[in-house]
Order: C-alpha cells, then structure tokens, then sequence
C-alpha cells in the first residue's frame, strides 16, 4: 500500500491546497489511485485551471457553429449537409524528449480526437518551432530536432493516410530548449451522424477498443503541466510509441460501428488515458460509470490499477454502447482485427467507480474531477515599460509615424526590460530607426538573405517528406497562403492555414493576436476562400509568472477582438503552458488555424503569377514597419531580444484589414484575378518573388514594379506592414478591380506588370532590385535542405 | 466488366482507386477484404497503395502471405489483369508476381511530388491507349521506390520489352535528377513476362482530374477497361 506523503502530493504536481482541497471534497484521505486520477484530472493539461477565467472571453458560437468548444474537436457547418470538425493541439514536451515520437503521437491524437466525433480526418497541418538552425552551441541539436519531428509527422500521416497539406516551420532560439509541435486536423462528417463524448443511458455498456493498455506514458498529462529542469530527458518512458497502422484500424472500425447505430457515446483515450476518457464521458452526460479494470485488455503482466489508470498507450477508445448492441460493437472490431471488450457500465451514481482485484480502488463524484476543479484567477502584471527610454521610444515613434502618415501609437505595454544607461539608448533610438542610406547593391543581397532565410526560404524539404496528396482531394499543393482540399460530393472546397508569429506576440500580445488572426484570415482570402471558423493553440511559458499570465490575458483580448471582426468563432483548442526550460521561456505564441470555404472549386486562386503582361497592384498600404521583422533579424541582424527591447510592432486597423479582404473576396468571386499573395514575413519584395515562383504546371514568371512614396527604400521593400495583398489581373478587368476597392474603401495602387524573366522593383524611379527570377528561385529552393541534408541521414537511419 | 480493389489492414489509396474506377472510368467497382479468396466475379484487380499490415518487416512482405494473395497468383496465372500501385507493387515483387525488389529510396526519405514519366511500352492491357515515348506527369508517395534487380533480370525486362515506364524530366530524358528514388535504369514501372501484370510506383489514380494538377493517370485506367471491353465483346 502506497502512503501519500507531501513528497507523493508533490510528485503528483498537486500543491498542498490542492491536496488539502481533495480531502476536504472526499471527506477522507484519498486513495492512491484516487490520488493519481485527481492528480491528472486537476492537471492544466486537462483541468485548464489557469487558463479558463480568460477563455471565457473568446467567441464561441454563430449560425455556422454546430458543436463549439467541450467536445473532442470542434465542428462548423459547410453546407449541403456537411460538416467540418477541426482542432489543433500541442505535443511540445513529447517532442523534445523523444522527437519522432514525440510529434507521431501528436498526429496521432489530433486524428483521433477528429474520427471520435464521426469525422473521416482528410486533412492535416502542423505548426512547428525549432532554435535557430545556424546556432552556435544549439544548432546541431535544433536540426536533428526538426528532422526527428518532420520524420515523426510523416511516419503517422503518411501511414495513416491523411494528406499533410500544409503548416508553418519557424526559428527563432526562444525555442531552442522548448520546441514547438501543434497539430491540426479537419474531418468531415454528415450533419445528422456527428457523435459526442458522453455516457449518456443508465445501463449502457462500456466498452473499451483498440490497442491494448501498456506502461507507457504514465503521467504523460502531469508532465505536460511541468517546467522542464535536467531530469526532463530521464523522463523518456512517459512519452509513448505510436502505431498508425493500429490508428488506421481503429478508424476504420470506429467509422463503421458508428454506421452501425450501435453506439450512443464515444471518446478518445489520449492525455490521461481512460482517466479522463471515463470521467469526462459521465461528466458531460451528467451520469456515472462503474469499470472493472480486470477486464482491460493488458499489454504487460501484473499492471497495477493505478497504472491502467493512468497509462496513456495510444490507439484506444472508450465507447458506450446501446444496451444489447454489445456484440455487434465487438464483431466490427474483431473484423478490424481490434479488441473490444466490455469493461463496465453506465451508471445513475454521477460517482466514477473502479474496481480491480483487490476491490473499489477509487470511487469520487465526476463533479469534483471537473466542476470543482480548481480555477486559478492568477496573478498578472504587465512587464514595466514606462521608463525613460520606453517613453522617449514612443515619441520617437509617433514623430515617424507622423511622417508617413500613422496616427495611432499602441497603448499596451511591450514585454521589453528596463533600459538603463544612456548608451544603451542611443543605440536603441539609432535601432528603431530604418536604414535609410543602404545602396541599391545592398538592397539585393539584403533580398538574397532574406530569401534564403529559414523563416523564408521554400519549405520543400518539409513537406515533400509528407504524403500531401492522398485522398485526392488536394486541390492547391503545400506553399500556397493556405492548403484547399476540395469535398469531393459537392462542388465546394474548404482551405485551411496555420499561423503564428512569437516575435510579434512577445514585442505586443494583444496586437500580435490581432494580426495573426488577420493574417490567417487573409492567407484564406488570398486562396478565394471566406473565412468560417478558428481553433487555436496557446503556447505560452509557466502561467505562475504574472508576466506570462498578462501575456496570455491580452492574448485572449486581442484573438476575441479579431475573432469577432472577422466572425470566426474559435471552436475548438488547446492552451500549452510550462513551455520553459532551465528558467527560459518561449516568446509567448499563440497560433491560430483558420479554416474557409469556397463555394466552387473553380473559383480557387494562386499565389503565382499567370499570365505574361498582366497588371500587378498592392492592395493596402506600406508602413515603416522594419523593427520587428524578418529584416531585422536576417539582415540587421538583430537577436529577438534586441528587437524587441528597441522595436514597435505595426497596428493592425481592422477596419483596413476587413476592406482589403473583402475586395479581394469579391474580386475572386467576380472572376477578375489571377493570383492574389499576402505580404508577410519578408515584406513586399519575398511575397513579390513567391508570386514569380514557378509552381506545379505553371512555370516562373518576371515582373517589372515601381514603387513610390516617402518611405526609406528599405521600408518599402522588407517591412512587414499588415493588410496588404498582391493580386494580378488582366488589363481588361482594371477599372471593375479598382472600382470594387474604392467601393469598400480598400487602397490600391497599380504598380507594375508580371513577364520577363526578371524581377525589377524600382523606387522613385531609382532601380532597387533587379535579379534574374530563375536564379532567385533556385536560391529560395535549396536553401533550407541544405543545411538538414546531413540530419536528415542521420534521421532516416536510426 | 467488374474491377475489384484489394483492401488490407493499412491499404489507404483503396477509396482514391475505387473513386477513380467508379467515377472516371466509369465501371462497376468493389473492395476485396484481404481474408476474401474468390475472385471469380472480377475481370481486373487493383492492389492500392497504403502500408498494408503497417509495412512492418518490409513494405508489402506481410501482404503477400495474406489470403487473398493466393488467390490473387491464381487469378494472375489464368490470365486476369492485375495493376499493383506504389504498395501494391511492392506487393507484387515480394508475393514474386513481378521481380525485383523495392528498397529505401537513395535519400533515405519519404518523397512526395509530381514526377514524370516516360511511356516505354504501350503492348500491355494497362497502356495500349498510350503512345510510346509519351511523358506522363503523376504523383509519387514512398519511402520504398527504390526498384532493384540482379543483372540477368534487368537484362530480361529490357529485351523482352517489360520496362513500361521510367521517370524522366520535361523533355522526356531519362536522367538521375529526376528519378526521385535511385531507381535502377530509372524504373518506374514494369509487367511480368505474360504481361498482364503491371506494377508502378506513381499514382495515376491520384492523376486523373486537372483540378488536382494532372489527368494524365486516367491513360492507363481507359487502357484497362477498353482491354476487357474488346475481351468482352
């Protein structure tokens, strides 16, 4: 018999109020295995404790919404009967113990969490973030990191069949001890035969299906709520294996038993296990359930109940089955060559009940597992900012910003330190300023640098590792803005991305909220898409530092109001906390996935230019946005610290943002474009040459743009100035394009035409850049495989 | 006529090749279970891609020992078509129904693209509807495409015409850059000696609408069905 000493409650993660809270609730000491479940169900991971006072304040619902927030994925209404469930959740801590499996197991559970609500997953994305490749001490690491991650993700989907279509890849040295692995999948599922996690009828039997329980994984949940400290790699037995070939399986027998009418709830088994699966099916269906653990299917020998409890072997789900039906549940699964075995019912107690050999191990109220879960209203402070230089930076900014024309000066604190020391500030005043002097040679190898840039550069190494293409339904290949699968019974398609932006989110929160929830509506908008819905995932270090906490509090205010501008409910997600390592925190990162719809597949537009000769025109406006950038990180080379201490984030004006979508929307709809590219990491000249960039069918294409205006050159070139979009068109279509951006108030300027096979931008009729397209797409290509050819060897041997 | 899709535990392209069958070509199609072993209702069988039993010990070393396999020799041997796909070739070659064999591409990694190919044969049921020399654009998806042989056989396939495809660039060479697996003689696909079995490493069931970058796989499929179409009639 296990004592539960402070040194057990504290191996639990639990605090001493937390325990004394437990006891208090249960009237008695708890139990071990009782212990463990409460340890679990209280853990952030699944508990939200510090995060649910601020969720709170997220839109969650519209007309399209068909099951927000609570459930396994969220779900929105596409039409024709159809519908989409997506999510997107984090596997950050299993990735930087044991890569591969690591992120494997995150597909894994985002696929599951998917087919569990009666959704053939057909799309998949992730949003990955390493240490900088180049690092000097870290470097090596970082790149066999992201080749162990891209290898993983690429094992599971691939084997799974679920087409990898898109994602983002990013750097920055924040990550190096904490790398990032957020998963996203989309389902499809008929409106009338979405399933829910509950245990709903008294008498109902339980059955438990898939893979059988193993050791692994324990306390995978309490891990996840955990800074990282020296002992975290000797925590390698807590991340589990994948099996996608067991995954696929499981779909397919999941899928067909619920077209058999048999089955009245169903959840996936994933962080804790059938902990969590079992208290959270009779939580939400308010009912309790009694389980024999002896009936468990067992991978091992002499499993103890506290470690069927808590094992977290991947490949399982819980079912509850209508009365009578039980056979027909296990004959399916036999087909699948799965086990499915009754191991307990449905009961009217609204008590959790648990018996092994010895007798009831646990038996506590569902409501103190979740209701009276503990809600943490943490502390918060906004990190001090109004010091000298912080206040002379304002003024110096809105001198700037006067000259070209900005007004608003935010109004929220940076995350920046105190600056002391005059020098110090000359040097940050000097910083904030843009080159204004750099010569036209310069311009270009800044361009070269830029393109070549990890952030930048093409991701092809990535994603030529994932099967993109399985399914057939992959309508626009991976490096567009966003991904579209098109749904093959209708004529409509649904397009997705994945974005996040750690640099803007630590420089300012609650704007980079905003401008990624722009910029992932944008990126839909640019495909011809309408924005429909979000999932989020919040990244963010130990919700215990009241700076973190304040971070994460203007987070939520700045994703809800860019949420409900664009009326894109946030319908599922997952918040990550503890993303720290030895004391060092990620740059806060949230990350948002947004999915659109079209309504004809015909109606799809590319990043890429088409058509020799055809007008090329900016909508939206260039500031002199530089200072935190890609261009000052690549080409200043700036460390993130430095930028964020001396650089302001642009603001978003949602009200610009919403006029430069909807006149591309509807100039997509009307038929009037050819391409249409955001302008993001990199600024006007990247996305210019993205646009020349040759793709599947198309070859690469020049083009000739002149720019003009009071901005320093560099300005126009590389800053990252939101709201804006590149399209084409045909001379032909000029007058209706500009006529529907006056219309919405949407800017516009013609400035050049695509053909040739060069790109030339000129500035106030001073050339600034001029290369040959072909040799800077070669440029952009190779970049990023060159430096993880070795690791990828490496890698793939193992 | 009726077309039959060999599903095993781990097939995943068994719905695209059935929706191809059945959508673009036009004819009736099922799913065969791997545990099924009469054949008897099918004029042609497609073995699809997929990590059949997880492609554990080699890819498609389990499958072959399946049921199904057994009879799927028996079908072949009477003289019934069967057109084995990425997995299913590796199927082919380990159940000894093509030779060869599909090992680790030259990179070590999985690769996903549009590649080209050549058309080197057009005497076989599955591409007498395509001209010789014509290039070909389909997607490839494995980690295992890697096709190699001893000396002899190679010799073979190349005299007795059995090479049916190989990866090319634009202008229709035959070159290393754009054979994305190492491949030996830049084979993408080849028949057994009575030529009524094919198998390929492209997809041409993912290659057979524009809006999905490509129509050039639904060749083969009309060459299929306009093959038992004229058996038929």
């Amino acid at each position: 018999m296990n004592l539960i000493t402070p040194e057990v409650v504290s191996a639990h993660n639990l605090t001493g109020e937390e325990y004394a809270r437990i006891v208090k609730l249960m009237g008695r000491e708890p139990t071990f295995v009782e212990l463990g479940i409460f340890s679990v169900m209280w853990s952030e991971h699944c508990s939200y404790k510090s995060s649910r006072v601020h969720l709170k304040r997220l839109p969650t619902r519209n007309e399209r919404v068909v099951v927000p927030p609570g459930e396994n994925a969220g779900v929105v209404d596409v039409g024709d009967g159809w519908c989409a469930a997506f999510k997107v959740e984090s596997h950050n801590h299993p990735s930087f113990i044991e890569p591969f499996q690591g992120a494997a197991t995150g597909v894994g559970g985002i696929l599951r969490d998917i087919f569990t609500m009666g959704a053939r997953p057909i799309a998949a994305m992730n949003s990955i973030r390493f240490g900088t490749l180049d690092h000097e001490r870290h470097g090596r690491r970082n790149r066999a990191l992201l080749a162990g991650v891209v290898a993983g993700i690429a094992h599971y989907g691939n084997a799974f069949g679920v087409p990898t279509i898109g994602g983002e890849v990013m750097f920055d040295d924040a990550y190096a001890l904490n790398p990032l692995v957020n998963a996203f999948a989309l389902g499809l599922v008929r409106r009338d035969q979405i399933f829910y996690g509950r245990a709903v009828g008294v008498g109902n039997p339980v059955l438990y299906v898939g893979a059988k329980t193993g050791r692994d994984g324990i306390h995978g949940a309490t891990m996840a709520s955990a800074e990282f400290d020296d002992e975290a790699l000797e925590k390698r037995p807590t991340v589990q294996v994948g099996d996608p070939f067991l995954e696929k399986l499981l779909l397919e027998a999941c899928l067909e038993v619920m077209r058999s009418g048999a089955v009245a709830g169903i959840q996936d088994m994933g962080a804790a296990g059938l902990t969590s699966s079992s208290c959270e099916m009779a939580a939400r269906a308010g009912t309790g359930l009694e389980i024999d653990l002896t009936l468990v299917p067992q991978r091992e020998q002499g499993m103890s109940a506290y470690e069927i409890m808590l094992s977290e072997s991947q490949e399982r789900m819980l079912i509850v089955a209508h009365k009578g039906r039980e056979r027909q549940v296990v004959d399916i699964f036999k087909h699948w060559e799965l086990d499915a075995v009754v191991i307990g019912r449905v009961t009217d107690t609204g008590r959790v009940q648990i018996m092994h050999h010895e007798g009831t191990v646990a038996d506590i109220p569902v409501g103190y597992l979740t209701d009276e879960a503990p809600i943490y209203e943490r502390p918060m402070r906004a990190p001090e900012t109004r010091d000298e230089g912080s206040r002379v930076r304002d003024e110096e900014a809105a001198l700037i910003n006067e000259a070209v024309g900005v007004s608003s000066v935010p109004e929220t604190p940076t995350l920046s330190d105190t600056v002391e020391g005059s020098e110090e500030l000359d040097s940050i005043l000097s910083a904030a300023k843009s080159p204004v002097n750099a010569s036209d040679a310069d311009h270009n190898e800044s361009f070269l640098k830029l393109l070549a840039a990890p952030n930048i550069a093409s991701k092809e190494w990535v994603y030529r590792q994932y099967d993109h293409m399985v399914r057939t339904n992959t309508a626009v290949l991976p490096g567009a803005d966003a991904a579209i699968v098109r749904i093959k019974e209708t004529r409509r398609a649904l397009a997705m991305c994945l974005d996040g932006n750690g640099r803007y989110s630590a420089a300012d929160p609650r704007e980079g909220a905003r401008q990624i929830v722009a910029e992932a509506a944008r990126n839909v908008v640019c495909v011809g898409a309408r924005p429909l819905a979000v999932t989020n995932c919040l990244n963010f270090p130990s919700p215990e530092r009241p700076e973190v906490m304040w971070s994460f509090s203007e987070t939520i205010d700045g994703m809800a109001e860019a949420c409900l501008a664009f009326d894109t409910p946030v319908i599922s997600g997952n918040v990550s906390f503890y993303n720290e390592t030895e004391g060092h925190g990620i740059l806060p990162t949230p990350v948002i996935g947004m999915v659109g719809i079209i309504e004809d597949v015909r109606r799809i537009i590319q990043p890429g230019f088409k058509t020799e000769g055809d007008l090329i025109a900016l909508l939206g406006e260039t500031h002199d946005d530089l200072s935190v950038s890609e261009y000052a990180a690549t080409v200043e080379g700036r460390t993130t610290g430095e930028m964020l201490r001396a650089g302001r984030l642009a603001r978003l004006d949602l009200k610009l943002e919403q006029a430069v979508q909807s006149a591309c929307l509807q100039a997509a709809d009307e038929g009037l474009l050819r391409s249409a590219h955001d302008c993001a990491d990199g600024g006007f000249s990247v996305a210019l040459a993205e646009s020349c960039f040759s793709t599947l069918n198309r070859p690469s294409t020049g083009a000739t743009v002149e720019l003009t205006g009071a901005l320093p050159v560099a300005a126009q070139l590389f800053a990252e100035t939101p709201s804006r979009i590149i399209v084409s068109f045909d001379e032909a279509a000029r007058a209706r394009v500009e006529e529907i951006a006056a219309g919405l108030g949407c800017p516009i300027s013609v400035i050049g035409r695509a053909g040739g096979t060069e790109l030339r931008i000129t500035v106030d009729g001073q050339p600034a850049i001029s290369q040959r397209v072909g040799e800077l797409e070669t440029h952009w290509r190779a970049a990023f495989g060159q430096r993880l050819q070795a690791e990828a060897l490496a890698a793939a041997a193992e | 006529m009726k077309f039959g899709v060999i599903v095993f535990p781990g097939s995943n392209c068994d719905h695209d090749a059935y929706h191809v069958i059945s959508k673009h070509v036009g004819q009736p199609v099922s799913f065969i279970w791997h545990r099924e072993i009469d054949l008897a209702e099918y004029d042609a069988l497609i073995i699809p891609g997929g990590f059949s039993y997880g492609d554990y010990l080699r890819a498609g070393a389990l499958a072959s020992f399946s049921p199904v396999m057994s009879s799927v020799r028996e079908f072949a041997g009477r003289g019934g078509l069967v057109l084995g796909i990425c997995n299913g070739f590796q199927i082919l070659c380990e159940s000894g129904l093509l030779p060869g064999a599909l090992i680790r591409n030259r990179d070590l990694h999985f690769v996903c693209e549009h590649v080209r190919v050549r058309v080197e044969c057009a005497d076989t049921p599955f591409t007498n509807e395509l001209k010789r020399g014509q290039i070909l654009s389909m997607p490839v998806a494995h980690a295992e495409g890697n096709y190699v042989c001893d000396d002899e056989t190679l010799r073979e396939l190349q005299s007795e015409d059995r090479i049916i495809f190989r990866y090319c660039d634009a202008d229709g060479r035959a070159t290393p850059e754009a054979n994305p697996n190492g491949a030996r003689d830049h084979i993408a696909g080849i028949c057994n000696r009575e030529r009524n079995v094919v198998g390929l490493m492209p997809h041409p069931e993912r290659a057979c609408e524009d809006l999905l970058g490509s129509s050039d796989g639904r060749g083969l499929f009309h060459s299929l069905a306009a093959t038992l179409a004229a058996a038929a009639s």
